[in-house]
């Protein structure tokens, strides 16, 4: 049994005890299309945390190869310090890109090199433009997707590993489209957008599409849930106070109870 | 009832202020003092938990609301503003989530214990009426919380919701123009959704403060539904329930504790972390998870079910009036389920045959929910109508019929007596 089924297993009957009553273990999300397998996150469990160098080629992956269409306006470039990167590193990322600011005070509407305290910059000026670009569609914001999706991290990384160059017979694929086998009703207006060595890694990892697809999923379970490492290490010492306390209570209530009888 | 002790004594300022205003005396009396039956079981705990939940959320909600934006261009990322980087927003906000589903949870429990051990009987009725009330409110009050977020969810589920009054012939379309502000689920519908789920609360709140008052009157139901016969069969409730209360909130802390910091999005649905989008329409729009038994039960109304067609469909009325209707007389059925259950005797412990009925009631409450979250075709459409029929039919026919037909097991003497004397 893999961890993160294992893990997964635990949260739902832990949970489940309590639900069961009442909705028979069904909960609102039916389970739609194909279930994605399930992969080995560290970010799996009740310890789990991210693993940074992953996300840091992730965060590589995105600014190379996603920026191009998909935005991510829920981040700042100052976040990435929790990736592992200093405060000097978060500022020359940032530097690299043109943010519009203002207006000054001409009344003019100016480019500047983006800083820390910036949102990730848009490859599009808007929505319409970025549907203009894109047959029609605007690509979706990644910053929640991982959190947006059944299965989450797991769904982005068969998502990104399940493209068919060949649809099965009998699937006829509409112009633009593309197969995958992950995706509601297989067909996809994304291109396969990973490829062997599409980036090159600076810690030396080879850069294969499963490795690369993993990677930036773990970037996304990041972007989705900044707070994850805070809320399972608080969620630890809360359980054990909480031990204690149930200990106590049920100590207090046998000796009183003791003597009315 | 009477109490166990004579009337507390004060001294020093407290005597000054009680003199004067006798809030000292009535809180010893009626949480101190106040004698409950020893015989409690730890489903009694439950109406003490929903309390906490309610006033944790009423906390949680208030300092939400200084940093929600109730405006549909800023709404979806004033929330994700508050998750990334308002100080603890996240656990703040998690804690209100989830305070939903364990309000749900622990109420729907707390009802449970309610019909199993006769606690609406007489002469307790009006308490019973009230905690319906509580749970219509509660619903009206959860419903619109959920569309605050203004995810994809939000926008849906409230149109889909605000739209079954369009069921009601002529009065139907203005009505729902009339809750909206307008012609769809949009920015006027989001502001006084907000302004009412910040009110509705405090009027829940005011309602559980009837409610317990009506409690303290003919004092807790018990195990065995017998009245308690002299202070032999009670204890007082403080410290001797407190103590037991307190296990309770240790055990529900646990579960809340795990669903905020190790599930905080599994009772969720992922689509509400998209942002609302009018265009497009989620594939299947599902309500939280406490609502699913009467989405089941409005959604079985079919224009071509047959029990439609032979008992409604005949004069006029239309499949989704005959839900709608279904769904708000399954609520308002309850209320009156003092009155249709003909037994004399309380407690489902001395019910043979009731009992089971009611864990039959309980089984197809369950399959309303699980269905209610399945899309609406093939064998689900048609488990959900025949759980909608039992749940009726237990309601309307079982419930009376079993009270009159049952010959219910001997009743104890008492409660501190609970050996059932031989027959002579």
């Amino acid at each position: 049994m893999s961890m993160s089924i294992k893990s997964r297993m635990i949260g739902r009957a832990l949970l489940g005890a309590a639900m069961a009553l009442m909705i028979g273990g069904g909960s609102a999300q039916a389970a739609e299309g194909i279930v994605p397998p399930s992969q080995d996150w560290s970010f799996n469990g009740v310890f789990g945390t991210f693993d940074k160098a992953s996300a840091q080629r992730g965060l590589k992956i995105y600014k190379e190869v996603c920026s191009g269409c998909h935005s991510l306006n829920l981040m700042y470039y100052r976040n990435i310090t929790a990736l592992g990167y200093s405060e000097d590193q978060a500022k020359a990322f940032a530097a690299e890109y043109e943010t519009t600011d203002g207006p000054n005070d001409d009344g003019d509407y100016f480019t500047r090199p983006a800083r820390p305290s910036d949102r990730f910059v848009a490859p599009f000026e808007n929505e319409k433009a970025a549907a203009a670009s894109n047959g029609g569609k605007a690509p979706p914001d990644l910053s929640l997707m991982v959190k947006a999706r059944m299965h989450g991290a797991d769904y982005i990384y068969a998502l990104l590993t399940g493209y068919k160059e060949v649809p099965p017979e009998g699937v006829t694929l509409s112009p633009g489209g593309h197969y995958n086998e992950y995706f509601p009703g297989h067909q996809i207006a994304m291109a396969p957008p990973l490829f062997e060595d599409a980036v090159e890694f600076d810690d030396g990892t080879p850069a294969t599409v499963e490795q690369m697809a993993k990677d930036v999923s773990m970037f996304l379970a990041w972007t989705a849930e900044p707070e994850m490492e805070d809320r399972k290490g608080m969620g630890v010492k809360v359980f054990l106070f909480l031990l204690v306390f149930l200990g106590l209570a049920i100590a207090n209530k046998k000796r009183l109870w003791a003597k009315l009888h | 009832m009477q109490s166990n002790e004579p009337g507390p004594e004060f001294s020093g300022v407290v005597k000054w202020i009680d003199r004067r205003l006798p809030i000292f005396t009535m809180m010893s009396k009626e949480y101190q003092q106040f004698p409950v039956p020893r015989n409690l079981n730890y489903f009694w705990s439950f109406g003490a938990l929903a309390s906490i939940t309610l006033i944790v959320m009423i906390a949680t909600g208030i300092f939400l609301a200084m940093q929600y934006q109730p405006n549909t261009e800023l709404a979806f990322n004033s929330v994700e503003r508050i998750m990334r980087d308002v100080n603890y927003g996240w656990l703040i906000r998690y804690i209100h989530m989830n305070g939903a589903s364990m309000f749900f949870i622990v109420v729907y429990i707390h009802i449970f214990r309610g019909i199993y051990y006769g606690s609406y009987k007489e002469p307790r009725e009006l308490l019973w009426i009230l905690g319906v009330i509580i749970l219509i409110l509660m619903m009206a009050t959860a419903f619109m919380g959920y569309v605050l977020p203004w995810g994809q969810m939000s926008l849906w589920g409230a149109t889909v919701i605000t739209n079954l009054f369009s069921a009601f012939p002529i009065i139907g379309e203005p009505i729902v123009t009339w809750l909206w502000g307008g012609f769809a689920v949009d920015n006027a519908t989001l502001n006084r959704f907000f302004a009412l789920h910040y009110l509705l609360p405090f009027v829940i709140f005011a309602v559980v403060f009837l409610h317990i008052a009506a409690l303290h009157i003919p004092g807790s139901n018990n195990p065995d539904g017998i009245d308690p016969k002299g202070p032999q069969d009670t204890v007082n409730f403080h410290p001797y329930m407190t103590a037991k209360d307190m296990i309770g909130i240790a055990v529900f802390l646990l579960v809340y504790a795990a669903l905020v910091f190790y599930a905080p999005n599994f009772l969720g649905h992922p689509d509400n972390y998209i942002p609302a989008n009018p265009l497009v329409t989620p594939p299947h729009i599902v309500p939280e998870w406490y609502f699913l038994p009467f989405y089941a039960i409005l959604r079985s109304f079919v224009a071509d079910w047959w029990f439609f067609q032979i008992f409604l469909g005949w004069w006029g009325m239309t499949a989704k009036l005959a839900g709608v209707l279904a769904m708000f007389g399954s609520l308002i059925l309850l209320a009156v389920l003092p009155w249709l259950d003909t037994s004399r005797v309380r407690s489902c412990k001395y019910r043979p045959v009731y009992k089971w009925l009611v864990f039959l009631f309980v089984i197809d409450f369950a399959i309303l929910g699980y269905v209610g979250g399945k899309p609406a075709e093939g064998w689900y459409v048609i488990v959900a109508q025949w759980a909608t029929l039992y749940y009726f039919f237990h309601l309307l026919i079982l419930t009376p019929f079993v009270g009159w037909m049952e010959r219910p097991k001997p009743l104890p003497a008492s409660i501190s007596q609970p050996a059932v004397a031989p027959a002579e």
